[in-house]
């Protein structure tokens, strides 16, 4: 198995369809070029003694390239976070060397001086694979890894998921139907290159023979425009760009994207508001939620169109609560709750989370795989299912929050805030937003005659981690609570929040 | 005959046809196209016609099972011939079609 397969497949159907779409500067790529060009550079990066290949910049028609001919030269490909700091991507590097790395045009130069990274900035990269011999054939063993994705982890260094490329086919293969998208039909991609939503959504549209088109740097506005201008069909979004895009379209009756037929979204938890203001805005279109991690290979559950419009005409409630679950577990996979003590829970009892199926890695570079003996994988994900299947979220089984579809570990900004003088203990918990899904609280105990103001440390975090870190509140506490054995409890921290 | 691995890929020696393996039995067995064996793609050359009798086709795409459903293909390129386990043709696997969700 190989998901240079599905490229192959789909450049011998449709050889001159476009593949790919630049929306910001419109440069196009059919998928016999795609096809071509990562065969080439496919070679490059076999003679060249790397061992990754990583991708260090926003979505462009170089993401598929570099996905595919890391693939076809079988190496693993590693996307990157571009919003990192310095000394994060730099430390990130350091555990992919040596690597083969794209990056931004204006980015190149501060890896000249890294021996193990050989950094080619996207033009001249993509130029690279424009010419040169094509590589020999790619292998197909499935155990081979796809696609390394650094994911936040809780504690420490980031962990490195790892995905093979038997996770990656079974998942295309048990959710996309070969070939079934039109001539016409263009899917807008706007989540980052380095999110698993980002690789599964090109994975997903080569092997239906959609084109893509993809939009670097979200705003509402431009993404409006994009879906007139190139009658988008489909599109994916976190639920804080359809916050964002309800918002920019208040005051107008209807959306007026009449190509859209499909709008699917995940990555966090959907505002009830948000979805029945957007589905009022968007009547003809269907609305899917789609549930998933990086470590099952993007989604495993998904609500559909039709679940969407009964949910929302229904007035029985417990119909109509199910706009806001992620639906029914895709074909092929297996999804339970357990309690604390890992039994099987009852419908609508709260638990964690578990999966197994052919797409679900559950493994981490260096850790090995976190599934169990059977193959169960814990999300540390909480949740209930009711009576006929439908799973709801119920934040995370530990403390990450999720902001606008980004986790965050607590711990991480807990720690700058103690490396402050003034600062003397510190609790970071997510808290409900409507904006974000989830917000940032930072509860803080001053040590005995120093002083700080919320805004002073509010900057500090910012100078210290980047500004998706900072607290949006940031209260002060004369202690915190802790539990006999010296826990942080946080159920309570949050309550204090929602209490004030 | 053979042990067919997950993930291998199988070319028809009448045909066009290619098709990887998405699951298999335990043991060997042997996979024919256009009713001769199928072969590793790297060393298979086109050594006959079309069988009558298993002209059927593959499509691109399409997935072929067995009775059992223990053996699945999936077609990665298009023949004439149909895929057979002995006397046993597969039959092209029907699919649900999922809402678009990435």
């Amino acid at each position: 198995m190989n998901i240079m397969m599905l490229l192959e497949m789909t450049s011998a159907t449709f050889p001159d369809r476009v593949a790919f779409v630049d929306g910001e500067d419109g440069t196009r790529l059919t998928y016999q070029e795609l096809f071509d060009n990562a065969g080439r550079h496919a070679a490059r990066l076999q003679s060249g003694g790397f061992s990754r290949v990583g991708m260090l910049d926003v979505s462009s028609i170089a993401t598929p390239t570099g996905l595919f001919s890391a693939a076809w030269a079988g190496l693993p490909y590693v996307p990157i976070n571009y919003r990192l700091t310095e000394p994060e991507i730099d430390a990130l590097l350091s555990r992919i060397t040596p690597a083969y790395l794209v990056t931004e045009n204006d980015r190149e130069q501060r890896f000249a001086a890294m021996d193990d990274v050989t950094a080619a900035p996207r033009t001249a990269f993509l130029q690279a694979a424009e010419s040169g011999v094509t590589a020999p054939e790619w292998s197909m063993d499935p155990e081979d890894t796809a696609v390394l994705l650094f994911t936040s982890g809780t504690t420490g260094a980031p962990k490195a998921a790892v995905l093979r490329q038997k996770h990656l086919v079974s998942y295309i293969l048990g959710s996309v139907e070969f070939a079934c998208a039109d001539e016409e039909e263009a899917a807008l991609v706007c989540v980052p290159p380095y999110h698993i939503a980002g690789i599964a959504a090109v994975l997903s549209s080569v092997y239906s023979g959609r084109r893509v088109v993809q939009l670097a740097n979200f705003s509402a506005e431009r993404w409006i425009e994009l879906v007139r201008s190139e009658k988008v069909t489909t599109a994916f979004v976190v639920p804080t760009m359809l916050s964002r895009i309800v918002e920019a379209l208040e005051g107008e009756s209807s959306a007026n994207m009449p190509h859209l037929g499909s709008l699917s979204y995940g990555g966090g938890k959907m505002p009830l508001s948000v979805i029945e203001r957007a589905m009022q805005l968007f009547p003809d279109t269907d609305f899917t939620n789609a549930y998933g991690l990086t470590e099952t290979s993007s989604t495993i559950c998904v609500l559909g169109p039709d679940d969407h419009r009964t949910a929302a005409a229904s007035s029985d409630e417990t119909v109509r609560r199910r706009l806001v679950s992620v639906g029914q577990g895709l074909p092929g996979l297996e999804i339970e709750i357990r309690d604390d003590d890992g039994n099987v829970v009852g419908p609508d009892q709260r638990g964690e989370i578990y999966v197994r199926g052919e797409q679900v890695s559950g493994e981490y570079e260096g850790r090995g795989s976190v599934t169990d003996a059977q193959g169960w994988f814990p999300t540390r994900d909480a949740g209930s299912i009711d009576a006929d299947g439908y799973l709801f979220l119920e934040g995370r089984a530990d403390d990450v929050i999720v902001r606008g579809g980004e986790n965050m570990s607590p711990g991480e900004i807990e720690d700058v805030l103690l490396e402050h003088a003034s600062v003397r203990d510190a609790a970071v918990v997510g808290i409900p937003s409507e904006q974000w899904g989830e917000a940032v609280a930072a509860a803080v105990v001053l040590k005995p005659g120093k002083t700080a103001s919320a805004a002073e440390l509010q900057e500090w975090v910012k100078n210290n981690l980047r500004s998706s870190r900072v607290p949006e509140t940031l209260e002060f506490y004369d202690e915190l609570p802790y539990n006999e054995t010296g826990k942080l409890l946080r159920r309570i921290v949050k309550a204090q929040f929602s209490e004030r | 005959m053979a042990i067919l691995k997950t993930g291998a890929r199988l070319k028809s020696t009448v045909c066009n046809g290619e098709v990887m393996v998405v699951a298999a039995p335990d043991g060997e067995i042997e996979i024919s196209c256009g009713g001769q064996p199928m072969a590793d793609p790297a060393g298979a050359e086109k050594t006959g016609d079309v069988h009558a009798d298993h002209a059927v086709g593959i499509a691109i795409g399409k997935r072929y099972v067995n009775e059992a459903g223990d053996l699945e293909l999936l077609c990665v390129k298009a023949g004439d011939g149909g895929l057979a386990v002995g006397s046993e043709l597969l039959l092209q696997k029907d699919t649900k079609k999922l809402p678009k969700t990435d």
